[in-house]
């Protein structure tokens, strides 16, 4: 029982990251129905940008709290990733908005393997390690543990959806972007400035996954220029798993893999006779995503995508 | 060049000077880059071969039929790994690599039509999404099925893998010919050669046989295939099954050439890095997957001279050549597309869809029916 709860935990946590970096990718498809490939390296560039100005922070000896240090690492790799994920749109996706289907693709593909280049270049090929600032406590729930970190990650990564909730359906930009979502050409009719929004897009998109990057960076204590990748593909994953183009299904899916993940993790061992180790964990994500879409074909919450085709 | 060409289609005394022209090209070519570049640009043409095969593959499944597959290097892997398995001493089993060859593009014909099956009902990116899991899926097996009984040696990968041989001629020695050498890589570019030949001569009589034709119909409008009388579960099948052998023996002749398969070689990276040259290329355009391979092959090697070049231009080499040539191959790569949205040579049926009126190509896009979801 222990195990399920410790794994359950781990689980949520490394999901509500997921669903994070997820929202990015369902955003931009909502809109544009581009895969935007290079959302993982913008998530990895948060990740690092936090990461040198805590290290520079460090270094410089400034007397103030471990926190505030994170966080005023945060907020500078959070306005990074904005501009970044804004020049992106403009550089290489806005160009080919009329082009065949796959050229955005390819052109995805070159920014990621230029941000992944950039920042090898940078910070180097070896793994970043997490200065010791946050004041790590464990609490212990029926036989299992959870840190405050843990909590913390849970309680910001979903305050950050319920904003992102607010804002969609509350917010005169948010309708805007919901508009642009059903029909461009209308939505320009109705005075609505599309490339505004899809730059709007964009850049909550590229903020969502500054966020998630630091987070998942203090998580494991370690950031990596080649990080971004797998990170990416999951939360990909995870979209498609809750249909992608639908933002509440990106959150389920990306609880949802984190926790498959997890216990799949905690349970293929015993489950197998030790056939097979923990080492399968992406192929259990995997199988789960392909048994879900072959009976599922739109994804979990998909059904909103295929009516509005 | 295009008066050129037009001259070729018509003239057959101009085609056929054209043709032994490149004939003879390709024949001294390694010779060529041997004596102008260094005998590793030799072996960097076997790759390119290589990579043609597995471009022209893929660009059955991608660019005729129009099914994104973003897990191709999968069949890549079988066919490298049921070659490296049954001629290795890994068990013990050296089969001649005749039989190994198509044993490994069958196998991974079987793996296509495995994983096409489930998949048909999904359209546009929930396929791709469910081949790059099925990707991923291969490559995470084959690192982890060392225990508890080791079929593939783990990550460690397997060595030692006989060379393509036929009797006492291994293609890994050295020849003699009429006083000329012919090195290892020599001999493996001119069997590369003649199989990339063959499959491009299948590629062209594909793309206009009724199979052909077919997929291209798939590929526009499903459902109007299907009111035609075209089986598209079938149609969509063999396209997978068939896709999938030509990766499966360019896996093959990969582990007979490097006598070395590991799980590395075969990642998602490379899946994409296939497909960008299918699309790069131009899809659907047999000489422009041709180009795009060979250019995506050629760029990054020729990009490790940056080093030099810095050296030359500033005195001094200021960011090391390793890092820097992926990240001016990331910037070519958004470049082209930029300026070549529908690739290098895009194929004709689809350059006239890119002329289409944008209000035609819209209503395309918001067609119910349409094949990308």
């Amino acid at each position: 029982m222990d195990i399920f709860l410790q794994q359950l935990i781990n689980g949520l946590v490394l999901g509500s990251v997921y669903a994070l970096v997820a929202l990015g990718y369902t955003m931009v498809y909502g809109i544009l129905e581009l895969i935007n490939f290079a959302h993982g390296e913008v998530t990895m560039m948060g990740a690092m940008v936090a990461l040198a100005v805590i290290g520079a922070l460090v270094a410089s000896g400034v007397a103030l709290p471990g926190v505030l240090i994170v966080l005023f690492g945060l907020m500078v790799a959070v306005l990074v990733c904005a501009a970044l994920g804004f020049t992106i749109e403009r550089v290489a996706y806005r160009p080919l908005r009329h082009a065949p289907r796959l050229a955005p693709l390819i052109t995805a593909i070159g920014v990621s393997i230029v941000l992944q280049n950039t920042a090898m270049i940078i910070w180097g090929r070896q793994y970043i390690t997490f200065p010791p600032l946050l004041e790590i406590e464990r609490y212990s729930i029926g036989g299992a543990t959870i840190s405050n970190l843990q909590i913390f990650i849970v309680l910001l990564s979903a305050s950050m959806m319920v904003a992102l909730v607010l804002l969609i359906n509350r917010t005169r930009m948010g309708r805007a972007m919901r508009a642009t979502a059903q029909n461009k050409s209308v939505a320009g009719l109705m005075g609505v400035n599309i490339n505004s929004v899809i730059s709007m897009t964009f850049i909550l998109g590229s903020i969502l996954a500054a966020v998630a990057g630091v987070m998942v960076s203090a998580y494991y204590g370690l950031a990596h220029y080649y990080m971004g990748f797998m990170l990416g593909l999951k939360a990909f994953t995870a979209a498609v798993l809750g249909g992608i183009g639908n933002i509440p299904g990106a959150m389920l899916g990306g609880l949802l893999l984190g926790v498959i993940e997890s216990l799949g993790a905690g349970y293929i061992g015993p489950l197998t006779g030790g056939f097979m180790g923990s080492h399968y964990q992406d192929v259990f994500a995997f199988f789960v995503l392909i048994l879900v879409l072959v009976l599922r074909p739109s994804g979990l919450l998909g059904e909103r995508v295929s009516d509005r085709a | 060049m295009q008066a050129y060409l037009e001259r070729l289609r018509h003239d057959r005394r101009a085609a056929w000077a054209a043709f032994i022209a490149i004939g003879i090209l390709l024949a001294v070519l390694p010779f060529l880059a041997d004596a102008g570049l260094g005998r590793s640009w030799v072996r960097i043409l076997d790759f390119v071969l290589l990579y043609i095969m597995l471009a022209l593959g893929l660009n059955i499944v991608v660019g005729y039929a129009g099914l994104l597959d973003l897990g191709y290097v999968a069949f890549y892997a079988v066919g490298a790994y049921v070659f490296a398995l049954l001629s290795s001493p890994h068990f013990g089993i050296h089969l001649p690599f005749w039989m190994v060859l198509p044993m490994g593009a069958v196998a991974a014909g079987i793996f296509g039509v495995l994983l096409g099956a489930p998949t048909l009902r999904l359209r546009g990116d929930y396929l791709a999404i469910v081949t790059l899991g099925f990707g991923e899926i291969i490559r995470i097996f084959l690192n982890n099925l060392n225990t508890p009984v080791n079929i593939t040696n783990g990550p460690q990968g397997i060595n030692l893998i006989d060379p393509i041989a036929v009797g006492d001629f291994s293609l890994s020695q050295t020849h003699t010919l009429l006083g000329i050498q012919f090195p290892s890589t020599y001999g493996y570019y001119y069997f590369f050669l003649l199989l990339t030949l063959g499959i491009i001569f299948v590629s062209i009589r594909l793309q206009n046989s009724r199979i052909g034709r077919a997929w291209v119909a798939i590929r526009e409008d499903e459902v109007a295939a299907a009111a035609m009388g075209i089986n598209t579960r079938n149609i969509k099948l063999l396209a997978f099954a068939m896709g999938a052998s030509f990766g499966g023996l360019s896996g093959g002749l990969f582990a007979g050439f490097q006598g070395f398969v590991s799980p590395e070689s075969f990642n998602l990276m490379e899946s994409i890095m296939i497909l960008c040259m299918v699309v790069l290329g131009g899809m659907g355009n047999i000489v422009g997957v041709i180009l795009g391979a060979v250019f995506l092959t050629v760029l990054p090697e020729a990009l490790r001279y940056v080093g030099t070049l810095q050296q030359a231009l500033f005195g001094q080499v200021y960011a090391d050549p390793a890092d820097l040539r992926m990240l001016i191959f990331g910037i070519a790569m958004i470049l082209i597309m930029l300026y070549r949205p529908a690739g290098l040579v895009p194929s004709r049926r689809r350059r006239r869809e890119l002329e289409a009126e944008a209000d035609v190509a819209d209503q395309e896009r918001d067609s119910v029916y349409d094949t990308k979801r």
